[in-house]
C-alpha cells in the first residue's frame, strides 16, 4: 500500500527559494501595517546601577512621539511569562519587562520609545534622562561566586542554581589506582547564535474585540502565542501569530525575549501596530551569548589506554538574564560529558552563575561544551600516553553492536554508530598517509596538525512541549494538496520538507503539494524549530495524518472502481488498480466525489478529504552522532592557522533531502570553527561590551572557511522513516576537532591549548610560554 | 532641515520622490519604494545583506542617503530575476546548488555576484572566495555558495560561448 517514495532521499529543489532569491521574501521588517508606529529602546549604558530617575518630558515633547514607557507603565501588567518548555513550576530566574530599580548588564531595556518612525524613535529615545547610581558590577562570572555584590539579591554567591551526579568520593578510588589519570580546566569563551536578520516583532491589538496579532521573527510561532497569552492574560485563541521567512535564529529566536515582551505590552497601550527591529549593536550586546563557561574534566585510564571514569566539574556563565532556566540546560553538560565512549563510571557537578553581562540564551547545541572538554582532554592524554590519539579512540568508542547501552550518567543511547562514522572520516581523510606528510612537513619545518572529535547527541526530544507535532492535509476539489504544519523555518528548510514528505504520503508529483506554516490562526500547534526536532516530527506528523487520508482516496476509488481496496495502488496522482496500467481515478477525480458527487462515496465515507493528526514521538529521543576530522597548518611565527580539510561523517538516519542535511551540517559546522578561531563576546573590566559590531565581533567569512567533506553513515532512528536531528551537531564537533588540530601541529612544542578562541595572538603566546618553560626553540 | 526632491530609475522604473536629507538609500527603497528585498543585517557597512548597484557598481545600500542616489540607475535585487519571474543564472544556480538557507544575506550576495561575474566571467576558485568577502552568511558555511558562483560563472560562459558561435557562423542560438 505505501508509495514508493520518489522525493524522500532526493535532492529536492526548495520551495522557499524562489521568493527569497527574487527579493519577495517576507521576513518582520517586510511588514507594514497600517498607522504603524516604531519602537526603540533606551538601554542602560552601566553594567549595573540603581535607577534613581527618569525625566521622559523631553522626549514626549519631539514631534512625532506617541509614548514613553518604563518598567512603572509595562511592568505591572505582566500576569504568567513563563516558558512552555519549562514550565511555570521550577524556580525560574527573574525576567522582568523593563528594568525596574537597577539595571544590570550594559543595554538593559529600561524604556521604550513608540514614534511615527525609526528616526524619530531614536531621536526621542537620546532625549529620555536617566539618572544613575552606579553599583559595583559583578562582570566576570568566574568569581562571582566569591563576590560580596549580587547580580540578583535573591541568589547567594550569585549561584542560579547547581546540579550533580553521583557523589565524586565514590569515584575516588578509581581515580587513586588508575595507572593514567589526566585533568585539565578548559575555558570556553562567550560566542552567540548571530543570525543575520536580528530579533524582530511587530504586535497590534485591537481594543474592539480583545485580539493581539503579532508578526515575529521565531523559531516557534505556537509559543509565541502561548507565551503572549499567559503573559498578558489574553485567550490563547485571541492572540494569533504569523511568521513566514526567519532569517536564521540557531536558538536565539526559540523563545520570546524581554523586548518581545515590552512590545505586547506596550500594543495594549497605542492605537496602532507597534513594530521593533533591533538593530546590530543590540543584538551583539543584548539578545544573549552562548557558550562562556569553563569546567575540571578528568579521566582515569589503566595501563591500555581503556577508560575507566570521567568525571566533570562545569561552571556557566548565566548573565544577567538568562532564557531558559540555565540550571535546567547546564545539566546536559555533566549528563552526556561520558559521550559516544564505553565508560564505566562517571559523575558531574554543573553550577550557572550571575553576572552583570548578556543573559545566556539556547545557541545551537546549548551543552556542546561536554565535547569540547571530552575531546580536547582526550587528546591530552593521548600525547601523555604516547598514543596516537585515533588509536586511544579506536579502544574506548562504542561499536554499533554494543547498543543498547545507557551511559554512567544515566543516558540511554540506542541507533547510533561511534566507531563505524570515526573510521569512516578517517577513510575519506586517509589518515595514515596524514602522518606521513606530517613527518616530511615537520622535517621540513612546517607544522601541521590533525583533530578528530566524536560526540553523541540527543535530537527530537519526546516529552512535554516538544513531544508531539500535528499536521492537517487538505486535498482541495480540484485534487491539489496543502498540507498545514505549525512550522517556524528560519532557514532549516520546513516548506520543502513537508511538501516532500506529504508528495510520497499521498503518491503525488511534488509541485501538486502546497505548504502552509507559520500562522497560528490555521496551522496545527506544534513545537517548532529547536532541540533537532523538526524533520523527524514533520515526518511523524505527515505520516499519522496522510495514513487516514490515504484510507478515503483508497476506498472511494474502490467503491468507483468496483475493486478491492487491497488491489490499489496511489501513485502518480492516481489510485490505480495495480498491474492494470489505466483503470484508476486521479486525485481531481476523486476529489469531485468527494466534495461535489457524494451520492457516489462508499458507505460509511465522509464527505470532503481533509485530515488532521497528531504524531506522538515513539522515544523520549533520538540519539544521533558524528566525528569531525580537521586538518590544519600553523604559522608558528604569525600563530595563524589555516584549516587544511575538514571532514565531517555523521549518523542522522536516513536522509529527507541530502542537500539540506550537508546544509545544516556546513552551517553549524562554519559557526563552530568561528567559536574555534574568531568569535568572542568580549568584556572590559567595567562591564562594558566592547565587541558590538561586526568590526569588533569576527563572523568567518568566505575566506576563512575550508571546504567541507562529508561522509554518511546510517543507523535508522526510531520513528517513521528512521529520520534523526541534524540541526546542532555541527557547531557541537567543530571546536573540538579544531582545537586538536591546532594542539597536534604544535605537539612538538609540548603545547597544550585550554582557552578558546585560538587567536594568532594567543597562539604566540602559548608558543612563547612552552620556549620559556622548556627551553624548546620556535 | 527641509525635505529634498530625488530622482533615481529603480529597476528601470523612474521614481520621484521627496525624502529627509538623513533618509539612507537602505531605508528609501524599503519603505518609500516598498522594496523589501534590500536587507539590512548590521546598518555599518560590514554584512553587504543591503548591496545594491548604483550606476552598475556594487554598494552597500546603508552606507549611501537617499539624497546622494540623485539621478542614478539603481538595480536591486527585485530587478534581477526578468519581469514574468525567470530567474538569472546566477539566481538558479544558488536555487541548484542549495546557496541559501535563510535567505536573509541572499539578495546581497546575488547582487554582489552578478557584479562580480559581469567583471571577471572567468574567476579562480580564490578570486570567487575574495569577491565574498564583504558579504557574510551566517547559515550555510558558504559550501553552497561557493558552489553556484562557479556553476554561476561556467554556465555564463557557456552561455556567451554560444552567442559568440551563434554571431560568427550568422546562426541564431
Ligand atoms: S546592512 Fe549594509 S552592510 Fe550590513
Ligand atoms: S542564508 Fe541565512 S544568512 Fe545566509
Amino acid at each position: 500500500m505505501t508509495a514508493a517514495a520518489r522525493y524522500a532521499g532526493a535532492r529536492v529543489q526548495r520551495v522557499e527559494d524562489a521568493r527569497l532569491l527574487t527579493g519577495h521574501g517576507s521576513f518582520v521588517d517586510d511588514v507594514v501595517r497600517p498607522g504603524m508606529l516604531h519602537a526603540h529602546f533606551v538601554r542602560s549604558p552601566l553594567a549595573r546601577g540603581r535607577i534613581t530617575g527618569i525625566d521622559v518630558s523631553a522626549a514626549l515633547a519631539l514631534d512625532g512621539v506617541h509614548a514613553v514607557f518604563t518598567a512603572e507603565d509595562l511592568n505591572p501588567g505582566v500576569r504568567e511569562p513563563w516558558y512552555s518548555l519549562v514550565g511555570p513550576k521550577v524556580p525560574d530566574t527573574p525576567r522582568p519587562a523593563l528594568a525596574e530599580g537597577e539595571v544590570r548588564f550594559v543595554g538593559d531595556p529600561v524604556a521604550l520609545v513608540v514614534a511615527v518612525d525609526r528616526y524619530v524613535a531614536e531621536d526621542a529615545a537620546a532625549l529620555v534622562v536617566v539618572d544613575y547610581e552606579p553599583l559595583e558590577p559583578v562582570v566576570d562570572y568566574k568569581t562571582a561566586t566569591g563576590s560580596e555584590e549580587l547580580v540578583h539579591a535573591a541568589y547567594p554567591g550569585n549561584v542560579a542554581g547547581t546540579m550533580s551526579g553521583r557523589p565524586a568520593e565514590q569515584l575516588a578510588e578509581v581515580f587513586a589506582s588508575a595507572a593514567h589519570v589526566v585533568e585539565e580546566t578548559i575555558h570556553q569563551q562567550a560566542y552567540q547564535a548571530v543570525p543575520m536578520e536580528t530579533r524582530g516583532l511587530i504586535a497590534e491589538y485591537s481594543a474592539h474585540d480583545g485580539g493581539m496579532t503579532i508578526w515575529a521573527s521565531t523559531q516557534v510561532p505556537h509559543e509565541v502565542r502561548l507565551f503572549c497569552s499567559r503573559a498578558l492574560g489574553l485567550s490563547e485563541h485571541r492572540v494569533r501569530v504569523i511568521m513566514r521567512d526567519t532569517g536564521g535564529g540557531f536558538g536565539q529566536k526559540a523563545l520570546p525575549q524581554r523586548e518581545d515582551l515590552c512590545v505586547m505590552l506596550a500594543a495594549l497601550k497605542v492605537p496602532a501596530a507597534v513594530k521593533w527591529i533591533e538593530d546590530r549593536q543590540e543584538n551583539l550586546s543584548s539578545a544573549g551569548q552562548g557558550r562562556h563557561e569553563h569546567g575540571t574534566a578528568r579521566l582515569a585510564f589503566d595501563a591500555d589506554g581503556t577508560i575507566l571514569a570521567a568525571a566533570l566539574d562545569h561552571v556557566q556563565d548565566a548573565g544577567a538574564y538568562p532564557v531558559p532556566w540555565p540550571v535546567m540546560t547546564a545539566v546536559v553538560v555533566g549528563m552526556l560529558f561520558p559521550g559516544p565512549y564505553r565508560v564505566p563510571a562517571a559523575t558531574f557537578t554543573c553550577t550557572s552563575v550571575f553576572s552583570n553581562t548578556n543573559g545566556r540564551t539556547a545557541y545551537r547545541g546549548p551543552w556542546q561544551y561536554e565535547t569540547l572538554a571530552r575531546e580536547v582532554l582526550l587528546d591530552v592524554a593521548a600525547r601523555g600516553m604516547g598514543i596516537d590519539a585515533v588509536e586511544l579512540r579506536r579502544r574506548n568508542l562504542l561499536r554499533h553492536d554494543e547498543l543498547p547501552v545507557t551511559n554512567p550518567n544515566g543516558m540511554p543511547y540506542s541507533d547510533i554508530s561511534p566507531l563505524e562514522t570515526f573510521e569512516h572520516a578517517l577513510e575519506i581523510l586517509d589518515h595514515e598517509s596524514f602522518r606521513r606528510e606530517q613527518a616530511a612537513a615537520r622535517a621540513a619545518g612546517r607544522y601541521i596538525g590533525v583533530g578528530t572529535s566524536s560526540y553523541v547527541e540527543p535530537t527530537t526530544s519526546g516529552r512535554g512541549f516538544h513531544g508531539t507535532e500535528g499536521a492537517t492535509i487538505r486535498i482541495e476539489p480540484s485534487g491539489v494538496v496543502n498540507v498545514y504544519v505549525s512550522g517556524g523555518s528560519s532557514g532549516n528548510s520546513l516548506e520543502t520538507t513537508a511538501v516532500q514528505l506529504t508528495a510520497d504520503a499521498l503518491g503525488v508529483d511534488i509541485g501538486q503539494v502546497n505548504t502552509i506554516q507559520g500562522d497560528t490562526a490555521v496551522t496545527p500547534f506544534g513545537g517548532g524549530t529547536g532541540g533537532s526536532r523538526s524533520g523527524s516530527m514533520i515526518a511523524g506528523a505527515v505520516a499519522e495524518t496522510a495514513a487516514g487520508l490515504r484510507e478515503r482516496l483508497l476506498a472511494i476509488a474502490a467503491h468507483r472502481l468496483e475493486a478491492a481496496v487491497e488491489d490499489l495502488e496511489l501513485a502518480d496522482g492516481r489510485a490505480q488498480v495495480r498491474g492494470t496500467p489505466g483503470a484508476g481515478l486521479s486525485l481531481a477525480e476523486i476529489a469531485d466525489i468527494a466534495y461535489f458527487d457524494t451520492r457516489k462515496l462508499p458507505p460509511g465515507v465522509p464527505p470532503g478529504l481533509e485530515a488532521s493528526g497528531r504524531y506522538q514521538a515513539q522515544s523520549p529521543t533520538i540519539w544521533a552522532n558524528a566525528t569531525h576530522v580537521c586538518t590544519c597548518e600553523v604559522d608558528v611565527v604569525t600563530g595563524a592557522v589555516t584549516i587544511l580539510r575538514y571532514i565531517v561523517s555523521e549518523d542522522c538516519g536516513p536522509m529527507i533531502n541530502p542537500n539540506v542535511v550537508e546544509g545544516q551540517i556546513a552551517g553549524g559546522t562554519v559557526q563552530g570553527i568561528g567559536g574555534a578561531l574568531l568569535e568572542n563576546s568580549v568584556y572590559d573590566e567595567d562591564g562594558n561590551p566592547i565587541t558590538s559590531t561586526f568590526v569588533d565581533y569576527l563572523l568567518p567569512t568566505s575566506t576563512e572557511v575550508p571546504v567541507i567533506e562529508y561522509g554518511h553513515v546510517e543507523t535508522p532512528g526510531p520513528g517513521p522513516g528512521g529520520y534523526k536531528g541534524v540541526g546542532e551537531g555541527g557547531a557541537i564537533g567543530a571546536p573540538p576537532a579544531v582545537v586538536n588540530a591546532v594542539a597536534d601541529a604544535l605537539a612538538p612544542f609540548g603545547v597544550t591549548i585550554t582557552r578558546l578562541p585560538m587567536t594568532p595572538a594567543s597562539i604566540v603566546a602559548l608558543l612563547q610560554e612552552a620556549e620559556a618553560n622548556q627551553g624548546v626553540r620556535v | 532641515m527641509a525635505d529634498v526632491d530625488v530622482r533615481m530609475t529603480v529597476n528601470g522604473v523612474a521614481r520621484r520622490s521627496t525624502v529627509p536629507p538623513r533618509l539612507t538609500l537602505a531605508d528609501h527603497l524599503r519603505s518609500t519604494c516598498g522594496l523589501t528585498g534590500t536587507h539590512l543585517g548590521c546598518e555599518h557597512g560590514a554584512c553587504g545583506a543591503c548591496t545594491i548597484l548604483v550606476d552598475g557598481d556594487a554598494v552597500r545600500a546603508c552606507l549611501m542617503f537617499a539624497v546622494q542616489a540623485d539621478d542614478t540607475e539603481i538595480t536591486t535585487i527585485e530587478g534581477i530575476a526578468d519581469r514574468d519571474g525567470r530567474l538569472s543564472v546566477v539566481q538558479e544556480a544558488f536555487r541548484e546548488h542549495h546557496g541559501l538557507q535563510c535567505g536573509f544575506c541572499t539578495p546581497g550576495f546575488v547582487v554582489s555576484v552578478t557584479a562580480f561575474l559581469r567583471d571577471n566571467p572567468d574567476p579562480s576558485d580564490q578570486e570567487i572566495r575574495e569577491a565574498l568577502s564583504g558579504n557574510l552568511c551566517r547559515c550555510t558555511g558558504y559550501q553552497g555558495i561557493f558552489a553556484a558562483v562557479r556553476a554561476a560563472a561556467d554556465a555564463l560562459r557557456a552561455t556567451d560561448a554560444d552567442a559568440g558561435a551563434a554571431a560568427r557562423d550568422g546562426s541564431h542560438p
